[in-house]
């Protein structure tokens, strides 16, 4: 990230109109949409080449100003001594001791609740797609969108009704002669968060996973099994490999939200779980040690960190998977 | 695949409609367990909400956590505050991103995939991390007003309604629409208004109904910008009393969610009679 900054600084020293057009990469759309942004002032010959550009200058300020400029400030905070000055000291905090432990359970917990949701998501993606009953598909797809913004609070209550010790389903469970809490299970640990977090995390794969179900098409299972091919060999050789690069982008965007996920486990767990998104929390409401102001933009930077690299990966699988799907 | 192709067409027609048949068989089964499984899984703790909800005190059943909701303290302001955010992320919204999601799929079609990357971004990048830096670089002018939340939901509604939008415009043939406009004198402005929006309607609802639904249940920045929004409201509630709590957070849900439904089924029903209309 800081890297890119320089970067980009650099671009718009030598010539601030260049504009990379099919370099992929976020950044990059940025910084060529803001170039083409200030071109507009100067430079009457560079407008053919800016002017498909110009057109999405609203979008890209937009996100610059809302989304770039506030990540920048936090990687530039990150290396900032409450001072002022430069410092690795936030950095060095921040991946040691209680916030190391904080990422290494957000990191297992977003491992655990984006590969689960996702081969069940996946599944019923599957047999909605297939389903010939069109209410059933209405009704799957319009909750789908409901239940993937559904978090927080409210979500928390659902489950303590549910799964708490004194909960509908533990209350069902214990007359059926297993008592969930004798057995290990327990809402409030990581477990409990990662069952809990499924529910808009399967709903969220349905949304991503569903268009790239509509790319395999009939015609290719017909010429399978003409051609003799079982179900199970249709899906080893044709579907499987077609759709992997998909699936797996799909499930990258699972580890992602469920990395950032804040309210829910902060309603469930009241911060006894260690978890990086809480951890910047507690620093933003303002209970900090002095001297330490600062390792919470530590914290987010070290965030960004592992989301750029999910995303580097998020766009590579998505390259691979729009040969086959249109 | 290979060796199966070399061996004799006519041993291999026989058992592949066998084959077929217990395949049919064989998905219908999973899709039983599957659905069965995961409409278990979201229904039971619905269920056991609305239990607790239409729970008395004393553990009789009683509608007043449903009834006594618009009366209690806060609800009206943090109600009326949501309601304000959701309006004013909308708007903002609709006219960052429609015009933008035409003009992608219209002009630069090539960078359509790199859309979906970009907007992506905002549901990975944790909404507590946004938020510090949001707060750390806005003018105090901003700061001084919740209308600042509104601001960043655009952002965080991004991804649902550039999909839903671009879901929209691949349905149809936006070219020729265009074009066809064009061709017979339309204005730009006149273009987007009559021909192309009207026939987005169906993603422009939807993409609405997720703003408003994101809007009327963020949690994180509002409890952490320190406004009492809804959902702020609903969780410093819970602490006078849970059943009310969890009442209006059923109602929420429930009422997305069919305002949705209707939708979808009323834009249905329209198409077809379009169609209707025109092949008379």
């Amino acid at each position: 990230m800081v890297e890119r900054v320089g970067e980009s600084a650099q671009v718009s020293a030598a010539s601030h109109r260049s504009i990379p057009a099919g370099d992929p990469g976020p950044v990059a759309t940025r910084r060529g949409a803001g170039g083409a942004f200030e071109d507009d002032v100067s430079g009457r010959t560079w407008r053919s080449r800016v002017s498909p550009f110009v057109g999405l200058a609203p979008f890209a300020l937009y996100t610059l100003v809302f989304l770039g400029i506030p990540a920048l400030a936090i990687v530039y905070g990150a290396f900032q001594k409450p001072s002022g000055g430069f410092t690795f000291e936030n950095l060095r905090l921040a991946t040691t001791g209680i916030y190391r432990t904080g990422y290494e359970t957000s990191l297992e917990l977003a491992v655990i609740s984006s590969v689960v949701p996702g081969i069940i998501g996946l599944l019923l993606a599957y047999a909605i797609h297939t389903s010939k009953s069109t209410n059933l598909r209405r009704i799957v797809s319009t909750s789908s969108g409901v239940f993937a913004n559904f978090g927080g609070v409210p979500l928390a209550f659902l489950f303590i009704a549910t799964l708490g010790t004194t909960g509908v389903a533990t209350t069902w469970l214990r007359d059926l002669g297993i008592d969930p809490y004798q057995h290990g299970f327990d809402l409030y640990t990581l477990s409990g968060v990662a069952l809990v977090y499924m529910y808009f995390q399967i709903p969220l794969m349905v949304l991503v996973i569903t268009p790239a179900l509509g790319g395999i098409r009939s015609t290719w299972r017909e010429a399978a099994n003409n051609l003799g091919a079982r179900s199970w060999q249709f899906w080893r050789h044709v579907g499987g490999p077609v759709l992997l690069p998909s699936v797996l982008g799909a499930v990258l965007l699972l580890f992602g939200s469920a990395l950032s996920a804040y309210a829910t486990a902060q309603a469930l767990t009241s911060g006894s779980i260690a978890l990086t998104p809480i951890q910047i929390g507690t620093f933003l409401n303002g209970n900090v040690l002095a001297g330490e102001q600062n390792v919470g933009k530590a914290l987010g930077f070290g965030m960004i960190v592992i989301i750029m690299v999910v995303m580097l990966l998020y766009g590579i699988l998505q390259r691979r998977a729009s040969k086959w799907l249109r | 695949m290979v060796a199966l192709v070399a061996e004799p067409l006519d041993e291999l027609e026989v058992p592949a409609e066998e084959e077929g048949t217990g395949k049919h068989r064989r998905i219908r089964w999973w899709r039983g367990i599957v659905l069965f499984a995961v409409g278990a899984y979201f229904i039971i703790p619905f269920y056991a909400a609305l239990r607790f909800s239409l729970e008395g005190s004393n553990g009789k059943f009683t509608l007043s956590a449903f009834t006594s909701i618009p009366s209690q303290p806060g609800f009206g302001a943090a109600f009326a505050l949501s309601v304000r955010l959701a309006v004013i992320t909308t708007v903002i919204t609709m006219v960052l991103m429609v015009p933008t999601a035409v003009y992608v799929h219209l002009r630069v079609p090539r960078l359509r995939r790199l859309f979906d990357g970009i907007t992506v971004l905002p549901i990975v990048i944790p909404p507590v991390v946004l938020i510090v830096g949001v707060l750390q670089v806005a003018p105090t002018v901003l700061k001084g007003t919740p209308d600042l939340l509104a601001l960043v939901y655009v952002v965080l509604a991004m991804p649902f309604v550039y999909r839903s939008l671009d879901a929209g415009l691949r349905a149809i043939d936006l070219k020729t629409l265009v074009e066809a406009s064009r061709s017979l004198g339309g204005r730009w402005s006149s273009t987007l208004l009559r021909v192309v929006l009207p026939n987005l309607r169906a993603a422009l609802l939807s993409a609405t109904i997720l703003t408003v639904a994101l809007v009327l249940g963020e949690f994180t920045m509002a409890s952490l910008d320190q406004y009492q929004t809804f959902p702020v409201w609903i969780v410093n509630f819970e602490q006078d009393d849970a059943h009310v709590s969890t009442a209006v957070s059923l109602l929420a849900l429930v009422g997305t969610w069919l305002l949705l439904l209707l939708i979808t089924s009323f834009d249905r029903r329209q198409s077809r009679r379009w169609l209707r209309k025109e092949s008379r």
